[in-house]
């Protein structure tokens, strides 16, 4: 594996999991402490968290699609005084680097969020979740370049660690909107979040999900994923964090050759938790190959 | 008293496929399991998919694992051979029940929290209702002779009745084998008789519901095996809520047995298999 630095933070490898995608502390009941021996991914990027606690959306919150799912989950979590009482200890214990991410219905609320997450020595990194509407604008914070700027202006000053501000490709230009992020002083970009989509009772014609509406991800997404990343990464100067249907060592390859300096496996873990180690193999396999390939085509 | 849990290596692995036996409605597909843990808790599950063709069936599915608790686990000297019940009734299910002897099963598990003992004194009392039998199968053989009550649509799906020892009781919706009546009739009868019982059960909500019920009358304690979709397995999706007295908890993960006096009702949105 080889080891990369993402704004200033060291990491083994370059691959994560995407944001509520994995529950470290839900494995590790599942899996013991085989899961911490042979944890999946590089550095562990928690489930959104909110300002209050929220129960999520009513079930149901799955649908299966071909080669992908819709999910309705509706960013169930304990709040943030929750997250710093009973989770943060528990992910402190991973053996990687931790990112949180955070969510908020306004500016000052994600700028509370930041603030208070930021301070905290255990995290290395935070993550915005703009993927939500403001509820002073209606906007989605994610969707427009302007909005996503105030949101980077107003939180910025709350704290010195990197800022990975998470894209929605629900957007126009999701380039427009990364480059507003960089301008304002975002340290990383990750995309994509999943696709806005809908699934229909077979019998009644309604809204299958709780939510009505949902989040399409896994391999359906990977090609319009990766045209992303490419547009992304040819407008921005700062690391880019690609994800969308990753399942294999060669699609982590084509998401790292379209600009990403590191990526993100989400869909896949649920088909198999161990997903993200296999990856990182496949791609480490994947690059020692291509350089012997180099080294064999110069002549050297 | 820890909870029933084995824990379950954190990656998918391949089991080997060792038969697949047809009965009646049903098929019963047993793997080879050469690198898991071979003493999974009765009421525990797996994720399955078949290791090769998953994909590629109606609508291009199925892309998600299937969960299934286990019928049978036996441990062979190389591992542990472990029994799925199904019923082929969607794409995933129609994909392995197609497996044949040698075709690789992928699994992740065990998964989730089986039953609990009965406590002391109590006579078990197991309650199933169609592809329910599965889980009931192997807590039959962990009890002590434990009574067996099992409700099928018809003939066709009764024939799992021949997969448990002893003399089941055995009912069906139509009459054609045993009395016409539902399961939760037998079980009323039993509880009338009054010795002290403990109800394990598993089967569709609707059957489920109507022994949460019975049993909360009477003041019997019930642990229901209880099914909701699911993409993962280990509390990763959070797909798999079950409202509870509690709020909503991941069946996955707190679960798939649950005692009866958690829950409100055993018919929620997105429970059974759909």
């Amino acid at each position: 594996m080889s080891a990369i630095e993402l704004c200033g933070v060291a990491l083994r490898g370059p691959v994560l999991n995407g944001s509520g995608t994995f529950d470290a502390i839900a494995a590790r009941r599942a899996f013991g402490d085989a899961l911490l021996e042979r944890f999946p991914f590089d550095a562990f990027v928690s489930k959104t968290i909110t300002l209050e606690p929220r129960q999520g959306n009513p079930p149901p919150r799955l649908w299966e699609t071909p080669a992908g799912m819709i999910n309705s989950i509706g960013l169930p979590n304990k709040g943030l005084d929750g997250f710093l009482a009973s989770d943060l200890p528990e992910l402190a214990r991973l053996p990687v680097p931790l990112a949180v991410s955070v969510m908020g219905f306004g500016r000052d609320e994600l700028a509370r969020l930041v603030a208070a997450v930021g301070k905290r020595d255990e995290v290395s990194m935070l993550e915005l979740n703009v993927s939500c509407p403001n509820v002073e604008t209606g906007l989605i914070m994610g969707a427009d370049p302007a909005e996503t700027a105030l949101a980077l202006e107003r939180v910025r000053p709350e704290t010195a660690k990197p800022l990975i501000v998470k894209l929605t490709p629900n957007a126009t230009d999701p380039g427009a909107v990364a480059a507003a992020a960089e301008e304002a002083g975002a340290d990383a970009v990750s995309l994509v979040n999943t696709l806005k989509g809908m699934a229909l009772h077979p019998h009644t014609g309604e809204p299958w999900l709780g939510g009505r509406t949902g989040g399409l991800s896994g391999p359906a997404i990977r090609a319009i994923a990766l045209e992303q990343v490419a547009a992304v990464a040819s407008r921005v100067q700062i690391p880019v964090i690609g994800m969308g249907g990753i399942a294999s060592g060669r699609d982590a390859a084509d998401f790292m050759a379209a600009g990403a300096l590191a990526v993100a496996v989400g869909t896949e873990s649920f088909r198999d938790p161990g997903a993200g180690r296999r990856i990182a193999a496949e791609l480490a396999e994947l690059s020692l190959s291509s350089r012997t390939r180099a080294t064999v085509s110069t002549g050297v | 008293m820890s909870e029933p849990r084995t824990l379950a290596p954190p990656e998918r692995r391949v089991a080997v496929v060792s038969g697949v036996e047809r009965l009646g409605a049903y098929h019963l597909v047993t793997a080879h399991d050469g690198s898991g843990p071979r003493d999974p808790r009765p009421g525990q599950f797996y994720m399955l998919a078949a290791a090769d063709c998953w994909g590629g069936g109606g609508d291009e599915r199925p892309y998600l694992p299937r969960a299934f608790s286990y019928a049978r686990a036996h441990v062979e000297p190389d591992g542990v051979s472990l029994g799925f019940l199904l019923e082929a009734i969607g794409p995933g299910t129609e994909q392995l029940a197609r497996l044949r002897p040698d075709d690789g099963v992928a699994l992740v598990g065990p998964l989730g929290i089986g039953f609990r003992p009965p406590r002391e004194g109590a006579l078990p009392l197991l309650v199933g209702g169609g592809i329910g039998a599965a889980p009931l199968l192997c807590l039959q053989e962990a009890l002590d002779d434990p009574r067996v009550l099992l409700g099928f649509r018809s003939a066709g799906h009764a024939q799992a009745a021949a997969l448990f020892g002893g003399e089941p009781k055995v009912v069906t919706d139509d009459g054609s084998v045993g009395r016409q009546a539902l399961v939760t009739e037998l079980l009323s009868a039993e509880l009338d008789a009054g010795p002290d019982v403990a109800i394990f059960a598993c089967g569709p909500p609707a059957m489920l519901e109507a022994v949460r019920a019975l049993c909360a009358e009477r003041g019997v304690p019930a642990q229901l095996a209880l099914e909701s979709g699911m993409a993962c397995g280990f509390g990763a999706c959070f797909g798999c809520v079950v409202p509870t007295i509690d709020g909503y908890v991941r069946l996955c993960l707190d679960g798939p047995v649950l005692d009866a006096d958690r829950l409100e009702t055993a018919v929620f949105a997105g429970g059974g298999h759909s």
